[in-house]
């Protein structure tokens, strides 16, 4: 009964992003890629990106080809997508996400589910930022990645810088507003030689570069 | 099929046949290069490339008919507006007010497909323009309302009003026969704006010295202006009898006019971008940029040249 529960929501997640995601993400916001090669096509490995908002997590599940859907998880907030109701169930059932509790039990207790994501395997996106924030704005990255790439120093941290989505659906708006989106994938790192920076702010760095190099525009000021 | 053939006037099926045997044509040049490892090769295929993806829907467009040109450059007009408004500033109030614009693509492209002169001629700079400022009124804040009304309008008209008039023309009452019908027209404009780009390019490169606009495209000469201008009288003259109610002079005249505004509209664009100190508004065309950078000497020459055909020719 399990496995053909796990069969149908597998199905579902590949429709959903075969027929709704993928043209949607195309059509209306023209999400442009560079450095597509450097996506890691096995787990385990973790994807760190920016966050603006809710479409973040399916253009950056929306990269990886359909077989490798199932192995990616987005990583997200318990108290958010946990809820009964269309998002938490769009949620479980379509992105596969690991729930973790940001209630303030410090960097250790919120990494745990990760890591048993990362054992078994799994490729896990991270938003270091922990939260959408203001549209297009980067915020200073938590400490979890560095955390996270001490117990793993072997798995591959990809820096993903996302651009343009943020004012598509930014946090608290509804309507969807097409504008043009880009997704920019930076060099893997890893902790294997004892890195000097940690790997949160290594990763910060990365993406800050990527953004600046990319002479994009968020919201102006009102 | 014998009928289908039929059914499409010969001069426009030669003009098609010619543009596709020049772009074969530079495609295997392009090949060749790249094999002897010339400089440059890599981006002049990206640009022969990007052309077949231009040539391809907009010729079958042309064959399909007035009502398949329209959706076709209702999809450009939407890809235009939307590289548009994703790098000019705008505020996040402006959300609903863009949404707007948008909505504004289908209603235009509608009175295109229904050949209502009327309100295709006034739905943008009067309606459209109105809700769009209505909408940021509402939206109650006043602190960079002029910029958000000025440029959302502005961009309307460049993208969509000025670029919708193209499709228009496939349906254009005439008052005399038509060679190859609208999509002739179509053609005749594309061909010698598209030849004129290159010409002037060309020309420039041989020849130029003095720039015309040089706070904001250095590279246009006034030489590469005046060939450009030389070379598209004579092509146009050359196109007018087959596509065009056009006579040999008045084909020349109508093509060394087109050519200068295809460079009023592409240094239009060039300066929209130096304010915003970027070199490219996209990357959607591989080789060239982005829309609005293949799109730029069409926004003041499509208009003009319909209202000229319809001034002198229409029902």
């Amino acid at each position: 009964m399990a496995r053909d529960t796990g069969r149908l929501r597998r199905l579902a997640a590949i429709l959903f992003f075969t027929l709704v995601a993928r043209p949607m993400l195309l059509i209306a916001t023209g999400l442009h890629v560079t450095g597509r090669g450097r996506l890691p096509m096995a787990g385990p490995a973790v994807i760190a990106a920016n966050h603006n908002s809710h479409l973040d997590v399916i253009a950056l599940m929306s990269l990886f080809p359909l077989r490798l859907l199932h192995r990616v998880r987005p990583v997200a907030a318990a108290d958010h997508f946990l809820k009964p109701g269309f998002v938490g169930w769009m949620g479980r059932t379509l992105l596969n996400l690991i729930p973790i509790d940001r209630s303030g039990k410090g960097a250790e207790a919120v990494v745990a589910p990760v890591r048993t994501a990362l054992d078994r395997g799994d490729i896990v996106i991270i938003f270091p930022e922990g939260t959408r924030g203001e549209p297009e704005v980067l915020t200073r990255f938590r400490r979890g990645a560095s955390v996270l790439a001490g117990k793993y120093p072997d798995v591959p941290f990809v820096p993903v810088y996302l651009h343009g989505l943020g004012k598509s659906l930014p946090r608290g708006e509804w309507r969807f507003v097409p504008f043009a989106s880009e997704a920019h994938i930076g060099a893997a790192r890893t902790d294997r030689a004892g890195a000097r920076t940690p790997m949160a702010e290594a990763l910060q760095a990365d993406i800050e570069a990527m953004a600046a190099s990319r002479s994009l525009t968020g919201f102006a000021e009102a | 099929m014998a009928d289908l053939v039929a059914d499409w006037p010969a001069p426009l099926l030669y003009g098609l046949g010619g543009v596709w045997a020049l772009l074969v044509a530079a495609t295997g040049v392009v090949a060749a290069l790249a094999r002897r490892g010339a400089a440059h090769a890599g981006e002049l295929a990206a640009r022969t490339r990007t052309w077949w993806w231009i040539v391809v829907p907009v010729s079958l467009a042309l064959l399909a008919g007035p009502t398949a040109v329209a959706i076709l450059f209702a999809v450009v007009s939407f890809l235009a507006l939307r590289e548009y408004l994703s790098i000019i500033p705008v505020r996040q109030v402006d959300r609903t007010a863009i949404l707007l614009a948008y909505l504004a693509i289908p209603i235009q492209y509608w009175f295109v497909h229904d050949d209502w002169y009327g309100m295709f001629a006034i739905f943008i700079p009067v309606y459209a323009a109105a809700a769009i400022a209505f909408r940021l009124v509402l939206a109650g804040e006043t602190k960079g309302f002029i910029r958000s009304a000025g440029t959302l309008q502005w961009g309307l008209f460049l993208t969509v009003y000025n670029l919708s008039h193209i499709a228009f023309l496939m349906v254009l009452d005439m008052a005399v026969p038509l060679p190859a019908g609208g999509a002739g027209l179509v053609l005749f404009v594309l061909v010698t704006v598209a030849l004129n780009d290159v010409a002037q390019y060309l020309w420039g490169k041989r020849f130029g010295r003095r720039p015309v606009v040089p706070h904001v495209s250095p590279q246009k000469t006034v030489e590469g202006l005046i060939g450009g201008v030389v070379t598209s009288m004579a092509v146009a003259a050359l196109l007018s009898p087959w596509l065009t109610p056009f006579g040999l002079i008045e084909g020349a005249a109508v093509g060394g006019a087109l050519a200068f505004l295809g460079f009023a509209g592409d240094v239009t664009v060039s300066a929209l971008k130096r304010d915003l100190g970027i070199k490219d508004s996209g990357a959607i065309l591989p080789g060239h940029g982005g829309i609005l950078d293949r799109l730029d000497s069409l926004v003041f020459a499509a208009p003009i040249f319909l209202h000229y055909v319809r001034y002198y020719y229409g029902a």
